[in-house]
């Protein structure tokens, strides 16, 4: 059948992280996308925090990469400050962060979706939906034109109904300076999908020149050369420092003078913010007994002054923004390029989304990002990378990669927001990961790149280096099975005591004290050349007892996890649960009883009603 | 649509009356089948029950109690019949004979009221072991548990937990952030504050001492008069006796109330070096294998010859011999009866204090187990300093909560729990 230029198998609307990764990802599975965004030059844009990954935003980060993703490989290009967060903890919850280049990044983005596959990027405003039947036929554009497709992925950030406050100012749009797609926003409030609003903000920028970085702590780029992406050999960039300083009680004064000013204590702003990222005005108020908070001063690139105040989002006057700013050690006599707002606007809850982030109402429309009410770049792309992949191998007719709390952060991070739903903007944390001593931001490939080559994700490349990788993987495996005696390691001046006896070189290593550095004149020197490999490899011999003691808890999971409701499951004619369980359960439709249990409220009575019915109905 | 079940309630026929429950969908339309109308709800009315050929079955006392406030969460239907066995066997038939019903397998009503949410997974097992009660000091205890109390505790510790929990995680996810970078210093104590109180109910003794009794074990050498003392103990002629050395050659045990406290009294083979007898010898393999088993032996032997802890006992004291032990606790002569109804008070106040109190929440085997991984995941946590592998064994330990708490619906647990029930319970 001959395509006409306005059919596709699949159009994404948006072009921030999620877009990318949702288009990026359906076109490395063969299908024929469309990435539809208002201005192409925004594509790739970084809207906030010119930083990727964080604690457990990192492990997101490697997890697309795992997959073939873009965010990595686009964060290594444009990385001009590496840091490895919580570097004195366990390796587990270890974080890799970078700080990017905005100009470095959206290049590295829009070179790696030129060469993803067919892949079309249309500038345009999605003015609506095409329906019919019900599903998803695709997308009017505000021009006239229409573009048909079998799915549609909605990854329009803040775009939709967002609203800009600034001290009294009103604006409405997504970001300073572009429109927000009211339109679509009014075609999904009518489609009946339960919306609500979130809120989110952003700090001032900083001219850079007008800081005094010599009175300031620095902070230097890591000087070991680890990277975002496994396919990235080496640092792009010159890496420069960043700086600290504080609030004081000064700068404290300066924002409770004013907060009647701020819409988020006004009253103009409804929406719940971020907990885990709060406006400095929200710290303030929260945290009274607190006479400082930390603001980390971000250079947002190579070739140019501008500076990123991390810590200090906030919504007040820009007058107020600019005293505040000047009461800081450093900052006497900065000047504010851009000042900070708070963005509100609409998202969907999440509850009404399949685990493949399909609206359930609607089949063929599939969310991803902010308007899953989620907050963060890491966040978004993972969420397109499911969203884009479900919608491809729906299209394609194949099998997405099985992805679930016990292999990722991206499944932890779906099954949270489509069960739970969200009262604030979702962020991920180690916390959120019950195994996450097996979900470490290092293993990420060998968790994950098995199951992406399964599905179709990745490309020619990383397939190689993946192979490449599992053969020294093995190699190196292999050697640590070598059995050594307690004698000859204590003669190595090794702390073990002499008739410890004979045991395995992996054995060896969950001893205090032993590590693959000393274990070394009994490894080829051949097999430890990738530092990268031998850290994931001698961590997995170090954590293996409490990750064989999951094993078991992992196999009642997935035999509850076996145990399906559906979609349409009677909850109401369950006897005996009560009106709040039958109401919880039937807006989280959980798939699988294991689900159901992960359901905040939902109590053990109710489970065992369930697992009985669920059971009776299978039989 | 959920089955309509049905089963006898009350103890086995024949008795005095007897209980036929049904419960679920149905239950309305067999009691209208059987008495012929269908009495105001939750009162109770005389009925004559007739089968499908109107033929009378009795006449019965009938409760009709709709849904779902009943004790399954069901519509139920209660018959109270004359308890013989012809009735009871002609009554069940009737209802077995209607299509909608069957009869309710092990548990089954109990599972239903667990399921609709009625009782909670503590409160079952407590109930469990209600049903199974035979002493007043077992059916006190088995209140406690069915009454929530257990549960509560093991919320409150699981709320403590939680918030240790919090702290360990705002140090690994903020700790970069202007969070806190180290667990606070009392941290640690906090940990084994929990871990001591768990040591505690731990200690105390668990429910199956209250089902299967104080066990005391009568012990010493052939012909000696344990069994004639067993007999006099357990007030029953359980045991024969004979001046024939070797006359018991097995451990003979028998289950009894004391003052309300459930004994359970083990007779053994008299303990001899020159046996040949294999039978013999075999006996006495078992007889110190129960003494092993023993909360307390009383010992009819030689002085200070018998297991450490026993009650030195003088018996036979109506022979008109000399005493031959210098300091018994007890002299007895279990053929007058001189000295025994001192023995039994000893007994029942020695069980009081071995024995969960009269209405202390005790815990079973599955209770105890789980619980003592608690506190071992406590323990680790509390001795590890990767704050990482700390919130490691605290999910653990939570895991270990829940699972008290039931909050797991393991199909297992669930089958093993309910199976320990009677039909119709």
């Amino acid at each position: 059948m001959p395509r006409s230029t306005n059919s596709f198998d699949i159009i994404v609307i948006g072009g921030g992280h999620a877009g990318c990764e949702a288009a990026a990802v359906a076109a490395r599975m063969g299908a024929r996308v469309a990435l539809v965004s208002f201005d192409l030059g925004a594509v790739g844009a970084m809207s906030c925090n010119p930083a990727i990954g964080g604690l457990g935003k990192g492990h997101l980060v490697r997890e697309v990469d795992a997959f073939d993703g873009l965010i990595a490989r686009a964060a290594d290009a444009a990385a001009i400050h590496y840091r490895m967060l919580n570097r004195s903890k366990g390796s587990a919850v270890q974080g890799p962060r970078i700080q990017a280049d905005r100009r470095l990044y959206k290049a590295e983005i829009h070179r790696l979706l030129a060469e993803q596959g067919d892949l079309t990027l249309i500038a345009g405003e999605a003015a609506g939906l095409v329906l019919s039947g019900g599903r998803v036929a695709g997308v009017h554009l505000a021009d006239g034109g229409q573009l048909s497709s079998a799915a549609v992925v909605l990854c329009t950030g803040t775009f939709l109904g967002g609203t800009l406050f600034r001290g009294e100012e009103r604006l409405t749009g997504g970001r300073i300076g572009e429109a927000s797609a009211q339109v679509l926003a009014t075609q999904l409030r009518d489609a009946e999908l339960p919306m609500s609003r979130l809120k989110t903000g952003t700090p001032p920028r900083l001219d850079g020149r007008t800081i005094e970085w010599s009175r300031l702590q620095e902070q230097h780029s890591d000087a070991d050369l680890w990277c975002m992406s496994a396919l990235t050999q080496t640092r792009a960039n010159p890496q420069i420092f960043c700086a600290i300083t504080r609030t004081n009680p000064h700068s404290h004064d300066v924002i409770r003078a004013n907060l009647h000013r701020s819409p988020l204590f006004s009253g103009a702003i409804g929406a719940q913010g971020p907990r885990y990222c709060p406006s400095i005005e929200d710290k303030i108020h929260r945290f009274a007994d607190r006479d400082g908070h930390q603001v980390f001063l971000e250079p947002e690139g190579l070739d140019t002054h501008l500076v990123y105040p991390n810590g200090i989002s906030t919504s007040l006057p820009a007058d107020v923004q600019l005293t505040m700013l000047r009461t800081m050690d450093g900052l006497e006599a900065v000047e504010m390029v851009v000042s900070g707002y708070a963005v509100e606007y609409d998202h969907i809850d999440p509850r009404a989304l399949r685990p493949s982030l399909e609206v359930r109402a609607i089949p063929g429309l599939y969310c991803a990002g902010q308007i899953n009410g989620t907050t963060g770049y890491e966040e978004a792309a993972a969420q397109g990378l499911v969203a884009g992949m479900h919608a491809a191998s729906t299209v394609m007719g194949r099998e997405p990669a099985p992805l679930d709390r016990a292999n990722s952060y991206i499944a932890v991070m779906i099954d949270d927001l489509t069960l739970h739903g969200v009262t604030e903007p979702y962020r991920m944390l180690t916390a959120r990961a019950e195994y996450r001593l097996r979900l470490r931001a290092n293993n990420a490939s060998t968790r994950l790149t098995p199951l992406a080559l399964q599905a179709g994700c990745v490309g020619a490349e990383r397939k190689e280096w993946f192979f490449r990788r599992s053969d020294r993987k093995a190699t190196l495996e292999g050697e640590l099975e070598r059995s050594v005696s307690a004698s000859e390691l204590a003669g190595a001046d090794l702390p073990v005591r002499g008739d410890a006896g004979r045991m395995s070189l992996r054995e060896w290593l969950r001893f205090g004290g032993v590590d693959i550095a000393g274990l070394a004149p009994w490894i080829d020197s051949e097999a430890l050349t990738d530092a990268v490999l031998v850290e994931e490899v001698t961590e997995d011999a170090a954590y293996a007892p409490y990750v064989a003691r999951q094993d078991s808890e992992l196999r009642e999971l997935r035999a509850s996890e076996a145990l399906g409701l559906g979609d349409q499951f009677p909850y109401a004619d369950i006897p005996g649960l009560s009106r709040e369980m039958v109401e919880r359960l039937g807006a989280a439709q959980p798939a699988t009883l294991a689900a159901a249990g992960r359901i905040p409220g939902v109590t053990p009575a109710a489970l065992a009603a369930l697992l009985v019915h669920a059971r009776r109905r299978a039989a | 649509m959920t089955d309509t079940i049905f089963a006898l309630s009350s103890g086995q026929p024949p008795a005095a009356i007897a209980v036929i429950r049904v419960s679920g969908p149905y239950a309305g339309a067999a009691l209208q089948a059987l008495a012929g109308r269908l009495p105001a709800a939750r009162r109770a009315v005389t009925v004559s029950l007739r089968d499908a050929e109107a033929e009378l079955l009795d006449r019965a006392l009938a409760l009709w109690l709709p849904g779902p406030g009943t004790a399954t969460g069901e519509d139920m239907a209660e018959l109270q019949c004359h308890g013989g066995r012809a009735v009871v066997a002609a009554v069940e038939a009737a209802l077995s004979a209607l299509p909608e019903l069957r009869r309710a397998t092990s548990g089954e009503f109990t599972r239903l009221a667990f399921a609709n949410g009625k009782i909670d997974l503590a409160e079952a097992e407590g109930l469990a072991d209600l049903l199974s009660a035979e002493t007043e000091l077992q059916r006190k205890s088995a209140m406690a548990m069915a009454g929530g109390a257990f549960s509560r505790q093991v919320e409150a510790w699981r709320e403590r937990l939680l918030m240790a929990s919090a702290q360990v995680e705002v140090v690994l996810d903020f700790g970069d952030e202007d969070g806190p970078a180290d667990l606070p210093a009392e941290f640690m104590a906090t940990l084994t504050a929990l871990g001591d109180e768990i040591a505690e109910w731990l200690a105390a003794p668990r429910a199956e001492a209250l089902r299967e009794g104080y066990r005391v074990v009568l012990a010493g050498p052939p012909n000696v008069g344990k069994s004639t003392l067993f007999n006099a103990l357990v007030a029953y002629d359980a045991a024969i006796t004979a001046p024939i050395a070797g006359t018991t050659r097995d451990v003979l045990t028998q289950s009894v109330a004391i003052s309300g406290v459930p004994f359970s009294f083990a007779d053994t083979a008299g303990l001899r070096i020159d046996s040949e007898d294999s039978i013999e010898i075999i006996g006495m393999e078992r007889a110190r294998a129960a003494i092993d088993l023993a909360d307390l032996v009383l010992w009819l032997g030689e002085e200070g010859e018998g297991p450490g802890g026993c009650w030195e006992i003088e018996p036979q004291i109506d022979r008109d011999l000399l005493p031959v032990k210098s300091n018994p606790r007890h002299r007895v002569s279990a053929l007058s009866g001189e000295g025994v109804d001192v023995l039994r008070y000893d007994l029942v106040a020695a069980a009081r204090l071995a024995l969960p109190r009269a209405g202390q929440a005790a815990l079973n085997l599955r209770q105890h187990r789980l619980l003592s991984e608690a506190k071992a995941a406590l323990d680790f946590a509390a001795g590890e300093g990767d704050p990482l592998l700390v919130a490691e064994h605290l999910r653990v330990t939570r895991l270990a909560f829940d699972a008290l708490l039931g909050r797991t619906t393991t199909e297992d647990m669930l089958d093993s729990l309910f199976g320990r029930f009677c039909i119709g319970k």
